[in-house]
């Protein structure tokens, strides 16, 4: 065979049409929906997670659109100073009753179903905060603190209490929402960055093996023996914990997780005649350990992958829980939890936090099973 | 039936149902075995032989698999209707049976002692001194020497073919009258083969054992077996005497297996034609470590001192047991595992050249691996595979161009092209195997190492592969290095041979001398056992 080819050989027909997952994959897709449970919860949780996203559209103490004076203005996304409505503050309050009439009255606005955003204080409350939910009232009390009373434009099912208030009179539904939010977004990101993290690091040891791998696990085992619990402890009585400084402390902890799964899939491969074929080639270390190697591990990874992140969540809650973790305001599962502790004379409170925390863990948990299930090589046979 | 008759299978058929749908592995197979008989199935794999076998027992997973028709007789009585407690009185008690992996058929964990005493326990009550009496006989019979020793042995403990030793002393602890070997001597080098081929022959002649015996290998059958049933595609097409069968075949299947020796003359031997690979006093040597301190006590000479010089389109095989360093020498030449003395490829030293030196020439230097099923990545389609190593060696060529030289390939190896999109377990293991040859043959190397490629092939396969590697040698002047303990293969490849043992060379040459002529007893005790089956005297071998 020579390299300058005279006749081109006729064969160069393009890739044929092949199926976007290949067997092995179509089989575990297979494998992922017959487990109904999973594959339900996946969906719920879908669902779930795309509102959430949306919370701003969903409750928010500013409207999703105002027309005012035929100008079209999007306070979802664009803070307004409250000039543009004929007052002074630098942003705009829109449950303010004097900039609703002046708003109407140019114009219209359309809110989101819920009127609350996580921090907006109902003023209106008629019992001491925590109030209980709105339909657990007559029209009556409920409107009983608005200046017109039942006849207020303010005292409308968009100005319910769903779930109730918290003990500083925010509304728990938005704070639920928001906080379910910043929960998984937590939970996905401290996953996904002590995923790539343990990986590589456990690529690395499990490829080279030897002296790099003795230091690395040593490494890894005193690293482990530090408490996380206390070390945020100290770390938050010094810097004022934020997403970031939390995100930073607990992935700084979190990567050990893969690091043992993704080692022995490395060791393992490495003696296959694959991947000495590809060395005798002349394949660099870091296409073996990038093509060749990664695929295995990735099966032993996927598996781990969903309860890491719930890991992820309730460590985030667990500290909202117990005041070290998101700063005071944020909305936050935990700090709902512990605001239920604090007010056991209203059970909506707790009750609201643990069927939230406690569904979105079991979903996740269930779509974990569902994972599994679908790379477990033992089951194609069943 | 007749009186004699120990096992009659009739009509017997297997299915295996898998995701809703249902394939036929066995097909309405009849063979019956007398006492102390030994009826050989022979097949290629997939044949279902195995499976046939499995069955007898009812060893099968059901209810994945199942009997849509048949029964089976054993003296009498229908083993496929018997209950789960009926058959684990037959089993290893009446019918015994044999694998072909005596590493995972012993239990890791249990030494020898336990191993075989537990059968006699479950089904004669034994105690443990009455036990412990019989397992030493037995283990006496089987030939292992200083049983007393062994007892307490675990099975990493001892050699492959002490291991398969101890599973005969297992089958045997219950003296069945049917002996079931599914491939017991494939694992196991050719001089052990033969050992444990004259081991069975004479314990049944001993006992008047009736023994089913299942090979791929015609050799063992025409040596060993009373009466062969030939199998292919689940179906048996042929049996009768070994003889008459052998004398004269009647189906064509039988007559294209019989045919399948690997044939054909090897490269001329040609002393003019450029030297591109050699090394002079070879030694890989392993440390042993011992204590706290890690002190080097000594070492493994896992090649020690072995002078190697390959021709342009000439073949040098390297024959010798498993464990005789053949492969360690040849990663030694690839510069694939350290090593000391001299090496140099096409004249230039490359001994001393790093990791990043020797880049460069790994184009030249391709090796083919001896499992098909795991040299091919199998996240990876074959095009992308064969491409592998254009991408490294050639990043200037763009993807038609690289497209296009993988398909050459594919075509010169005998594969349609079109198929390089599909991935390797859509292949049969020959095909495979063109695969990877196809991987080295891309980049036109000038020297390929080529380690075991026939040994998980098919009989009439391996005479394909060998057929093709000649033909790419005569056409591109390859030199080969040919690592084989297949004598046969080695004899239609090679026009030199070094035969090698515990790292060192036992005897060198040309190879139609080696072969024809040998002058060591190591030598000729492996000639007769590859070629005739025969066993060596005592001590010239391993055990």
């Amino acid at each position: 065979m020579n390299v300058s080819t005279d006749t081109p050989l006729p064969v160069t027909s393009a890739a044929p049409k092949r199926p976007w997952l290949s067997p092995i994959n179509q089989r575990r897709l297979a494998n992922f929906k017959a487990n109904r449970r999973g594959f339900w919860s996946l969906w719920i949780f879908l669902l779930l997670f795309f509102l959430a996203m949306g919370a701003e559209f969903l409750t928010n103490d500013r409207p999703i659109l105002v027309s005012y004076k035929g100008e079209l203005l999007l306070p979802v996304f664009i803070e307004y100073p409250e000039e543009k409505f004929g007052g002074f503050l630098a942003v705009t309050d829109y449950r303010d009753p004097y900039i609703q009439e002046e708003i109407n009255a140019d114009g219209w606005m359309l809110w989101p179903p819920v009127r609350y955003s996580y921090r907006s204080v109902n003023k209106e409350i008629p019992v001491p905060a925590p109030a209980p939910p709105s339909w657990t009232m007559d029209k009556e009390q409920r409107c009983s603190r608005y200046p017109q009373g039942v006849e207020d434009p303010n005292c409308v099912i968009g100005n319910w209490n769903w779930l109730g208030t918290d003990d500083q009179g925010r509304d728990v539904l938005a704070r639920l929402v928001y906080g379910f939010r910043i929960s998984v977004l937590f939970g996905l990101a401290l996953t996904l960055a002590s995923s790539v993290i343990g990986i590589a690091a456990g690529a690395v040891q499990g490829f080279y093996g030897g002296w790099v791998d003795l230091i690395f696990q040593r490494f890894i085992e005193i690293w482990t023996a530090i408490p996380t619990l206390y070390l945020i402890l100290i770390v938050s009585s010094v810097l004022a914990p934020g997403f970031w400084t939390l995100f930073t402390i607990l992935l700084a902890f979190s990567w050990v997780a893969l690091v043992g799964v993704v080692r022995a899939e490395f060791l393992r491969g490495r003696n296959f005649e694959y991947i000495s074929a590809a060395r005798a080639l002349g394949v660099s270390n870091r296409v073996i350990m990038w093509r060749h190697l990664l695929p295995n591990a990735m099966v032993a990874t996927l598996t781990f992958m969903p309860f890491i992140l719930n890991g992820s969540i309730s460590t985030l809650t667990a500290l909202d829980f117990l005041g070290f973790g998101l700063p005071p305001g944020s909305a936050s599962l935990g700090e709902l939890l512990a605001q239920g502790k604090n007010n056991l004379q209203a059970p909506w409170l707790g009750i609201t936090g643990f069927i939230v925390i406690s569904l979105m863990l079991s979903l996740l948990i269930f779509i974990g099973e569902a994972v599994r299930d679908a790379f477990d090589p033992r089951k194609s046979l069943a | 039936m007749s009186e004699d008759t120990l096992l009659e299978v009739k009509d017997l058929s297997v299915a295996f149902t898998q995701g809703g749908r249902t394939g036929t592995a066995v097909n309405r197979i009849s063979f019956n075995i007398k006492k102390g008989e030994t009826v050989a199935l022979v097949g290629e794999s997939g044949s279902g032989k195995s499976v046939s076998a499995l069955s007898v027992l009812k060893l099968l997973p059901y209810p994945a698999a199942s009997h849509p028709s048949g029964e089976i007789l054993f003296r009498g009585q229908d083993l496929l209707s018997a209950s789960d407690n009926e058959m684990r009185k037959v089993r290893g008690n009446e019918i015994s049976m044999i694998f072909q992996e005596p590493m995972t058929s012993l239990n890791p964990l249990h030494t020898v002692e336990r191993q075989v005493s537990e059968i006699l326990k479950i089904h004669r009550g034994m105690s443990d001194t009455a036990a412990r009496e019989r397992v030493l006989e037995l283990l006496t019979q089987v030939g292992i020497r200083e049983p007393e020793t062994r007892l307490a042995s675990y099975p990493h403990q001892l050699s492959g073919g002490q291991r398969q030793r101890v599973m005969i002393a297992m089958t045997l602890a219950n003296e069945p009258e049917l002996l079931i070997a599914d491939e017991p001597t494939t694992a196991l080098d050719v001089t052990v083969q033969a050992q444990i081929l004259k081991l069975l022959k004479e314990l049944q002649a001993e006992r008047g054992m009736a023994m089913l015996f299942i090979t791929h290998d015609l050799g063992i059958v025409e040596k060993f077996a009373d009466r062969v049933c030939v199998m292919t595609k689940g179906e048996i097409v042929e049996q009768g005497l070994v003889r008459e069968i052998f004398d004269n075949p009647q189906h064509p299947y039988t007559r294209h297996l019989l045919a399948a020796e690997p044939k054909g003359q090897p490269p001329v031997q040609d002393e003019s034609r450029p030297v591109v690979m050699e090394a002079d006093d070879l030694k890989v040597w392993f440390q042993i470590k011992r204590g706290f301190l890690r002190k080097t006590v000594g070492h493994v000479k896992a090649v020690d001192g072995i002078d190697v010089r390959v021709r342009e389109g000439q073949t040098l095989g390297i024959v010798g047991e498993s464990g005789s360093g053949k492969t360690t020498l040849g990663l030694a030449l690839l510069r694939m595992i350290s090593s000391t003395g001299r090496i140099a490829f096409k004249g230039q030293e490359i001994q001393e050249n790093s990791w990043k030196e020797m880049r460069p020439l790994r184009r030249d230097i391709q090796i083919v691996f001896q499992d098909p099923f795991g040299a091919l990545s199998p996240r990876m389609s074959v095009a992308d595979i064969v491409g592998e190593g254009l991408q490294v060696h050639f990043p200037q060529l763009s993807a038609e161009e690289r497209d296009r030289k993988v398909a050459g390939a594919l075509e010169e190896v005998g594969l349609d092209a079109e198929t390089r999109h599909r991935y390797p377990h859509e292949f049969s293991g020959g095909q495979r195997q063109r695969i990877s040859i196809a991987r080295a043959m891309v980049l036109e190397p000038k020297f390929v190492m080529l380690d075991e490629p026939t040994s998980a092939l098919d009989m009439s396969v391996q005479a394909q592969v060998v057929d093709l590697l000649r033909d790419l040698q005569r056409k591109h002047g390859l030199a080969y290095l040919f690592i084989s303990h297949d004598l046969k293969v080695v004899r239609a490849l090679a026009n030199e041979v070094v035969v090698m043992r515990q790292g060192k060379v036992v005897e060198s040459g040309l190879a139609a001398d080696v072969f024809d002529n040998p002058q060591t007893d190591y030598t000729k005790a492996l000639m007769a056992a590859a070629f005739r089956l025969e066993t060596a005297e005592e001590g010239v071998v391993s055990e």
